[in-house]
């Protein structure tokens, strides 16, 4: 079975808010109709958004780090909104895993976004329908744009590449490669809602110079006039004669 | 959570009309199975029914004010395998209409057995919607101050106090003999509503919370700080999750209920019973009632959902 995914870097987030003003753009374009965007100029805006950068500030001063934690659905393997609902609006889908609303069935009676921890819906305040992110499912498949375009638009507005996107029981995906190499994990744990979506950890930032790379065992372009000595792994004179 | 006051209405009228007709029906079956008892007379049950009925239809209009698409209500009844919601929304139609024919079958004088099997169904769909309703609340395992079976026993038992209180209110009018009856059940039921709600209080203030901001972004330092959180202007996320008052304000909510709701009712009921005086009754009834929508306030108030972890600081 496929899951499709989102796997976030919080390594690389600088919080730029790109990929919340390239979803919102496209999904406001969308078939399934415009996102609400009240009083955008004036002293209470307020609409809706599938997705937002937060920003939390780690340890004491001087010793602190600001993470950047962008914050979408997480399309859970156990959605807790999906059994609620009382029409079957909220479906998660057989063949990619996308937690979806069918709009047209939806009455608004908010009870799924009652029953997710992590606040990924939200209600439409002129469509009174409730939304959230769709893994932009009207891009990822859409034959009339170019196949490098098929990808969700907060990836693609990413100018630091910080949101990888894929499936994450494909075990030789990215997103799985990335998620087991660098300890990916997941939101809120302890409620068992398996959420697909998955943030890399912060990392430490070291220097990791080999000593080859100080001694230029191979200089080919012997600039410093010297015969280039054989590299570090090849057998020398020193090895048999250590005495 | 932030209280709507179309569900505080939904849930207080509709509890209050099972718990009237659980309490008709009982004096029905205490009668038909010839145990000590009165019969009140079609009037009372037919007073009652109709009731009852206007109580669980008040609950059902407000209930769509809670809906942004009311028209496409009717949805609702679809996934009944899965969604408590749904079930209630099944159950609720089933209470009424058992209701509606058990007073038509008074009004017409059915046979006494087919009456009284109709209202041995509506007294399953009565005891069945106070578990739809609670189990609403109580499945959404995050919300910890719902997820016990106290939710369930509370609606069943808060429910059963106002609608016993509502039938001693209405035997003081068109059944008299009933009256010491009922007043002793509203008694008993409204001193058993103050032990489980209690009992929920007492749960729910030692509470640990199992999410923490921690675990919400994964990062496991002690020292967290929100610096943003995405937005300045207010979201359905800093709308729906919060009640945006203070805590002196809760406090004083849960006294009040507590107040309202349990222990002025009791001297009311008491003397209302002893003096036949219908107006004591219904004044009891009242204040119950006004209590129990502080307390329907409460309950959703108290519930704090994790999602707040995320909504900590504007800016």
């Amino acid at each position: 079975m496929t899951q499709m995914a989102l796997v976030i870097d919080l390594n690389v987030c600088v919080g730029c808010q790109a990929c919340v003003t390239s979803c919102k753009s496209w999904n406001t374009s969308g078939t399934a109709g415009a996102l609400a965007d009240l009083r955008p100029y004036d002293e209470d805006p307020t609409g809706t958004f599938f997705n937002r950068v937060q920003t939390f500030e780690v340890g004491s001063y001087p010793n602190t780090e600001t993470v950047h934690f962008p914050k979408s659905c997480l399309h859970c393997e156990e959605p807790p909104c999906v059994p609620v609902c009382p029409t079957g609006a909220s479906y998660k889908r057989e063949e990619d895993g996308i937690v979806l609303v069918d709009y047209d069935k939806c009455i608004g009676c908010k009870y799924c976004s009652w029953a997710c921890p992590y606040g990924a819906r939200e209600l439409d305040m002129e469509r009174k329908e409730m939304t959230k992110c769709t893994l932009c499912v009207d891009r990822i498949y859409n034959e009339d744009l170019p196949e490098r375009d098929r990808k969700p638009a907060c990836v693609l507005a990413c100018p630091t590449s910080a949101r990888l996107f894929g499936d994450v029981h494909d075990p030789e995906s990215v997103v799985s490669t990335a998620i087991r190499e660098r300890g990916g994990y997941q939101l809120m744990p302890e409620w068992a809602t398996q959420p697909a979506n998955h943030y890399l950890p912060r990392r430490k930032t070291e220097i990791s110079i080999r000593p080859d790379q100080i001694m230029r065992t191979d200089n080919p372009r012997k600039v410093d006039g010297l015969q280039p000595k054989p590299d570090a792994s090849s057998p020398a004179l020193d090895d048999a004669a250590s005495w | 959570m932030n209280p709507a006051f179309s569900v505080i209405l939904l849930t207080t009228l509709t509890g209050t009309s099972q718990g009237l007709f659980l309490a008709m029906f009982g004096a029905h079956l205490m009668h038909a199975l010839n145990m000590p008892s009165i019969d009140p007379g079609s009037d009372f049950y037919i007073a009652g029914t109709v009731v009852s009925l206007l109580l669980a239809g008040g609950g059902l209009v407000a209930s769509f004010f809670h809906l942004g698409r009311p028209e496409r209500a009717w949805r609702t009844a679809t996934m009944w395998r899965t969604s408590w919601l749904s079930r209630e929304v099944i159950v609720l139609p089933a209470f009424m209409g058992s209701v509606a024919l058990y007073g038509l079958g008074h009004l017409l004088d059915w046979a006494p057995q087919a009456v009284l099997a109709i209202g041995a169904a509506g007294a399953f769909f009565a005891v069945a919607l106070f578990i739809c309703t609670g189990m609403i609340y109580a499945c959404l395992k995050f919300l910890q101050e719902w997820a016990t079976p106290l939710t369930v026993v509370n609606y069943l038992v808060l429910g059963c106090a106002s609608g016993v209180t509502l039938a001693s209110a209405s035997a003081a009018f068109s059944a008299a003999s009933l009256t010491p009856a009922f007043t002793l059940a509203a008694v008993a039921l409204t001193l058993l509503g103050l032990a489980t709600r209690s009992a929920s209080l007492i749960r729910n203030s030692r509470i640990r919370h199992r999410s923490t901001l921690q675990s919400a972004i994964g990062i496991h330092h002690p020292r967290i700080v929100q610096k943003s959180q995405g937005l300045m202007g207010g979201s359905f996320n800093t709308r729906e999750f919060f009640h945006h008052r203070t805590l002196a304000f809760l406090r004083s909510v849960k006294w009040t209920f507590l107040l309202l709701a349990f222990i002025l009712p009791l001297p009311l009921l008491a003397f209302g019973a002893l003096n036949a005086s219908a107006p004591l009754l219904c004044l009891a009834f009242v204040i119950q009632y006004i209590g129990l929508l502080a307390e329907r306030w409460y309950f959703f108030a108290q519930a704090n959902h994790p999602q707040n972890l995320y909504y900590q600081t504007i800016s």
